[in-house]
């Protein structure tokens, strides 16, 4: 079952075609990804997908709800999340209050309901306190809960992150580059979670990444762009065995043999 | 492209345009009436448009300031108002200086020079003494708390020059070089007004000069594009900001004594309007664009000299020239509210992700 | 790498810029207008305090800066400071002596010249004037060579020497009441001031209890208050509420005035704490809710415009129905701006209001430059309240009321919204949260709370002016809450007391008020951006229950 068509998406900034035709298909359920080298477009068509930006041209169905150009909250309630390449966690809330936040969508009181705390506010916090504690403890940070986001060490951060994205009990996680920074080992771990977040919670997940290992060790689908063209897109072997895909990053006439195989 | 427009248009935004387009018909209403019932005289709309050019002359130097600063910085300097202030109001006490030495008069052009010289040094030093002391260190800092410093300079800066002048109105003696006014054809221009809009001129194109021509100026203009950069080709970014503030003050203080020869009252919280109005002409012509500054300030002026004859009394507001100052700000939120860009400047891009 | 220089050259330096900054506080006229009250009757006054206390502390600072070295040194290094900074003194005597300065500078009088020479005429003034800075670099250096408990103690003894002598007339008419202990207090003060007696006594009792405290191990005052059981803390509560009760007793009607003030600003700083604080939208044009709160209640009530008239409670919640609306029509137009320019025009706005207030236009139903008299006095049955000590009381219930809705606010999930788009607004709006709606609300309700101030505020003068909707107001607003802390409940409290109880206490501080503001405002955002009492963030992951925070009304 498809779970995100993106269906000739174009952005233009002026002048600038930051994204070409861009067509991708996101399976329920799947692990895929999007590289290519930098300036490519990935981060920009993730901001089509999350709202920031309104495609020129093309359609963004989620599960066959057509969400193209739709504000950000809106998008957010239809069950899409994402995380972000320079970690934008909000800095001087405790770790538990990033991730309530995270819950918003899902928590209804409101003025009223703040003021005067009636029996179902105080139910909804205490549940979404718990849930949040969960989370917590899910993503490895129990204990983290009171420290000030901006305190967390830089691992600690990435992960918080990836919390408050869940809290909204997504159907697509969107994770931009969920690895930068980190050493092999965190990297090796951040894969795992990863694989977990997908058996565990049943959270179809699109990656963009940089590190070949990360990419292809858990990917079950790779889409390529370069210049803001889709110019490949198949399994980890058949992508590292594309030429188009080897002289996109290494420029023409590279020799063959892009990366090495996940560990 | 329409797409880009359905999906993200609110309520509020509808109640926004309808609000401006109710505006925008009062104004065409009211001028429309003005003009059929022919209250005022050609003459009348005459004077008040030569009113509004000199205004504007004045609040282009002034306005220069906030411009120059916010392209380098993209901070709003609140303080600039008390950079401008503090020069005309020590050159009044030049001025008098002047007059008992008997100089005011007989050396006229010395005298402009001298007041105008002492206007622009004390303004431009405030200015770089309020970069230096307050501002230099918040440079990396978020964007509420430069803002904050500046309005607490502002405050500082007023009181200080009240304690140490005194709370009262100082008058700028008048000049007989600058006392009557010219007749051409039905034209009558006021000698001061005169003065002002030559002077405004003057100064916008020496200051464009700079900016644009000399070497100081590419250096402004690089450390405004991307300070990292400029300081990696070896521009000293801090003297480059320093000067940018002097500048500005600079500019102000001469603004200063033009504006003294229109009004010639100096006191401690002569700054307060100008600068707004002025602050809101940047903005209108588009703010970190220098010639924007200077049509920004030219139409501002314009329409808070013609406006509230034009439009306010058509719409049958008694007394309109009290809302005078309501035009400005009117303007200031609707500009802001609709093209914060301005009338020439650059579409501003936010970084979304 | 830099080397520092060396330390009489920073001597040199700082003592100029001490020097500076007495000869500041001299020409804006501060050490002229304190110079009339007294610490110590007859010994010294408060505009002395003012230009010595640079010079003393540009001195310290030297030597602070350069620890380590030799006795004879440190003398010498702190003498040529506190030289330095009395020279530049010392100079303007010299020069004011024969050079008119008076034609500019207003205050460079006789009379600052009478205090700077303490009374001596130039020779032997600037004479002394020198002495005086050697004197005090010597004590500098000495304070820094005293065992720090000891000088711990010396300093809590002398702030406090100077607080009570400051606050005389304060405690004298505070203590009228207390009967034989009135009379005792009494003996401590002159007309103006301690007298020695009292001073030294103030001296010995406050060294005395600190250098007993300084040797005990430090305490948080609010960790030993949770240690309490229960039933103390309950009580210690009910204590406080009770002396918060009855302070326009204690008072006396002349302080309920300034008790009034106080009050009042800390409800518009709880509710502007919302709007900048919780969400970080730069409000300066608050006064004008506090206008259409003030004005509708005006014209709803007051006979002279022929509108309406009802009665005050009446007439209330139609002007808190006003200002809540007025914050979503100024809310509206400002949604999409950033920092800066919301700030410039929410200004606009504010100014907007005044101008429209003021013009004759709108006079028949504002009233124009006269403003409306004859406002309606809140009536409880036949009381009519209309002292400052009863309206004391409606500003209070007030206050608490804003008070308990913004500590709930603070934690629930629109609290927490407000944040997120004060720290992100981007990501906040991806985390599923409608901008509009909440920023909107913060608007709104910040407006709710400033137009019950204005309400009450036009109810104690029975009438509005223009004129008193300016500016300033937005601005007293504004400053209070960032020196307090941003965000921060109890730092709207604390910075009420600092801006708005301090300057009404000390009568001289009026001219001088927003040059006071506008130096704390500067130097707070230097040092100490999250104001004197930051927000603290609430231990949400290791309790179980909420801990039951204290909502201490003062």
């Amino acid at each position: 079952m498809t779970l995100l068509i993106s269906k000739n998406v174009t952005k233009r900034f002026g002048g600038l075609v930051a994204l070409s035709k861009i067509n991708i298909e996101v399976k329920e359920n799947a692990i895929q990804s999007i590289i290519g080298p930098n300036g490519a477009g990935k981060t920009t068509f993730f901001n089509c997908v999350t709202g920031f930006y309104t495609p020129e041209e093309g359609d963004i169905l989620l599960e066959s709800h057509n969400i193209t150009g739709l504000s950000p909250d809106r998008v957010t309630h239809l069950g899409v999340s994402r995380t972000y390449q320079n970690i934008r966690l909000f800095k001087n809330m405790t770790s538990v209050e990033n991730i309530l936040v995270g819950m918003h969508p899902h928590m209804k009181a409101g003025l009223i309901g703040g003021i005067f705390r009636g029996p179902r506010t105080r139910q909804e916090e205490k549940e979404a306190l718990t849930e949040a504690r969960r989370i917590l403890q899910f993503v490895g940070l129990k204990g983290r809960g009171d420290m000030m986001a901006k305190n967390l060490p830089y691992g600690e951060q990435r992960r918080l992150e990836i919390a408050r994205a869940l809290a909204s009990k997504p159907k697509i996680l969107l994770l931009d580059e969920p690895t930068a920074g980190m050493n092999p080992s965190e990297t090796h771990e951040m894969m795992n979670f990863i694989r977990h977040l997908r058996d565990e919670l049943g959270v179809t997940i699109l990656l963009i990444e940089h590190q070949m290992r990360v990419v292809m060790g858990i990917s079950e689908l790779i889409s390529v762009l370069d210049f803001g063209e889709k110019i490949a897109e198949g399994t980890p072997i058949e992508i590292q065995n594309n030429p188009h895909v080897i002289e996109a990053y290494l420029g023409r006439g590279a020799a063959s043999g892009l990366v090495q195989t996940a560990a | 492209m329409f797409r880009n427009w359905t999906q993200r248009i609110t309520w509020s935004d509808i109640v926004i345009w309808a609000v401006g387009a109710l505006i925008l018909i009062g104004v065409i209403w009211g001028s429309i009436v003005t003009i059929n019932t022919g209250k005022y005289a050609p003459s009348t709309w005459i004077d008040l448009t030569i009113t509004g050019l000199a205004l504007g002359g004045v609040y282009a130097l002034i306005a220069l300031g906030y411009t120059l600063v916010y392209g380098i910085l993209r901070m709003i300097n609140f303080a600039h108002s008390e950079v401008f202030m503090s020069g005309p109001f020590t050159a009044t006490f030049a001025a008098q200086a002047l007059v008992a030495m008997g100089w005011w008069n007989t050396y006229p052009w010395l005298s402009l020079l001298i007041v105008m010289l002492v206007s622009a040094a004390v303004s431009a030093s405030i200015a770089i003494l309020l970069e230096r002391v307050a501002y230099r260190r918040l440079r990396g800092a978020p964007r509420l708390v430069p803002l904050i410093t500046a309005i607490g300079a502002s405050f500082f800066l007023q009181y200080t020059f009240r304690g140490l002048y005194g709370s009262g109105l100082k008058s700028f003696p008048d000049m007989e070089l600058f006392s009557g006014f010219w007749l051409i054809g039905t034209i009558r221009i006021f000698k001061t007004q005169a003065a002002a809009i030559i002077g405004a001129v003057i100064m916008m194109l020496i200051l464009y000069t700079i900016v644009q021509r000399t070497k100081i100026g590419k250096a402004m203009r690089s450390v405004s594009e991307d300070k990292e950069v400029a300081a990696l080709m070896g521009i000293n970014v801090d003297r480059v900001i320093a000067t940018t503030f002097a500048l500005g003050g600079l500019s102000a203080g001469i603004a200063g004594i033009l504006y003294l020869l229109l009004f010639p009252v100096a006191h401690f919280f002569m700054g307060f309007f100008p600068g707004l109005k002025a602050f809101t002409a940047a903005v209108l012509g588009g703010i970190g664009n220098v010639p924007g500054a200077f049509l920004g300030a030219m139409v501002l002026g314009l329409l808070e000299s013609v406006g509230p004859s034009l439009f306010l009394d058509g719409l049958g507001i008694p007394a309109p020239n009290q809302l005078k100052d309501a035009i400005a700000f009117t303007i200031l939120v609707l500009i802001l509210i609709f093209r914060p860009s301005g009338i020439l400047g650059e579409r501003l891009t936010q970084a979304k992700a | 790498m830099e080397t520092k220089p060396s330390i009489w050259v920073q001597a040199v330096k700082l003592g100029l810029l001490g020097g500076v900054v007495a000869l500041f506080l001299s020409l804006v006229g501060m050490v002229a207008a304190f110079s009339g009250r007294y610490i110590i009757t007859g010994v010294f006054t408060m505009g002395q305090v003012l230009f010595m206390a640079p010079l003393l502390v540009a001195a310290h600072i030297t030597l602070q800066r350069n620890p380590g070295q030799p006795r004879s040194t440190m003398f010498l290094a702190g003498m040529l400071s506190g030289l330095t900074a009395s020279a530049v003194l010392a100079a303007l005597l010299l020069i004011g002596n024969n050079v008119n300065l008076r034609a500019m500078l207003i205050n460079a009088s006789p009379e600052l010249y009478g205090i700077l020479s303490f009374g001596r005429g130039v020779g032997l003034g600037v004479v002394s004037m020198l002495g005086v800075g050697l004197l005090l670099g010597a004590i500098a250096a000495g304070i820094l060579l005293i065992p720090e408990r000891i000088r711990g103690a010396l300093t809590r003894a002398v702030i406090w020497v100077l607080m009570v002598g400051l606050l005389r007339d304060l405690i004298v008419t505070v203590s009228f009441r207390w009967g034989p202990l009135a009379s005792l207090i009494r003996q401590l003060f002159a007309v103006s001031g301690l007298t020695v007696v009292g001073a030294v006594l103030v001296f010995l009792l406050v060294g005395g209890i600190s250098y007993w405290r300084l040797g005990r191990p430090k305490q948080d005052a609010e960790k030993v208050f949770r240690q309490q059981k229960p039933a103390v803390r309950s009580l210690i509560l009910l204590a406080i509420g009770v002396v918060v009760l009855l302070l326009p007793l204690i008072l006396g009607v002349f302080f309920s005035e300034i008790l009034d003030n106080v009050s009042m600003y800390i409800l518009m700083g709880l509710g502007l704490n919302i709007v900048v604080g919780f969400a970080g939208l730069l409000d300066l044009g608050y006064v004008a809710f506090f206008a259409i709160g003030a004005y509708t209640m005006g014209i709803l009530t007051s006979p002279e415009l022929g509108i309406a008239t009802l009665t005050w409670w009446q007439a209330l919640p139609f002007a808190l129905l006003a200002s809540f609306l007025a914050g979503f029509v100024l809310g509206l137009p400002v949604l999409k701006m950033r920092g800066d320019y919301l700030a410039i025009v929410t200004l606009g706005f504010g100014e907007i209001v005044r101008l429209l207030v003021l013009s004759d236009w709108l006079r028949p139903w504002l009233g124009g430059t006269q403003g409306i008299q004859r406002i309606a006095q809140p009536r409880i049955g036949d009381f009519v309240l209309n002292t400052q000590q009863e309206l004391y009381y409606l500003f209070l219930l007030g206050l608490v009321i804003v008070a308990f809705i913004a500590w709930r606010l603070k934690d629930s999930r629109l609290g927490r919204a407000w944040m997120a788009l004060r720290e992100d607004e981007d990501v906040a709006m991806a985390m599923g949260i409608n901008h509009v709606a909440t920023k909107l609300l913060a608007f709104a309700t910040g407006a709710i709370f400033s137009g019950l101030a204005g309400a009450i505020f036009a109810a104690k003068l029975t009438s509005v002016y223009p004129h008193s909707m300016n500016f300033l107001v937005s601005i007293n607003v504004l400053s209070l809450i960032i020196i307090g802390g941003m965000g921060s409940i109890p730092g709207v409290f604390v910075g009420a007391l600092v801006l708005i109880a301090a300057p009404d206490l000390l009568r001289e501080f009026a001219e001088f008020r927003y040059l006071v503001y506008g130096a704390l405002l500067v130097t707070m955002m230097l040092t100490k951006p999250e104001g004197l009492l930051p927000e603290k963030r609430r231990q949400l992951e290791l309790h179980e229950e909420p801990p039951a925070a204290a909502v201490a009304a003062d």
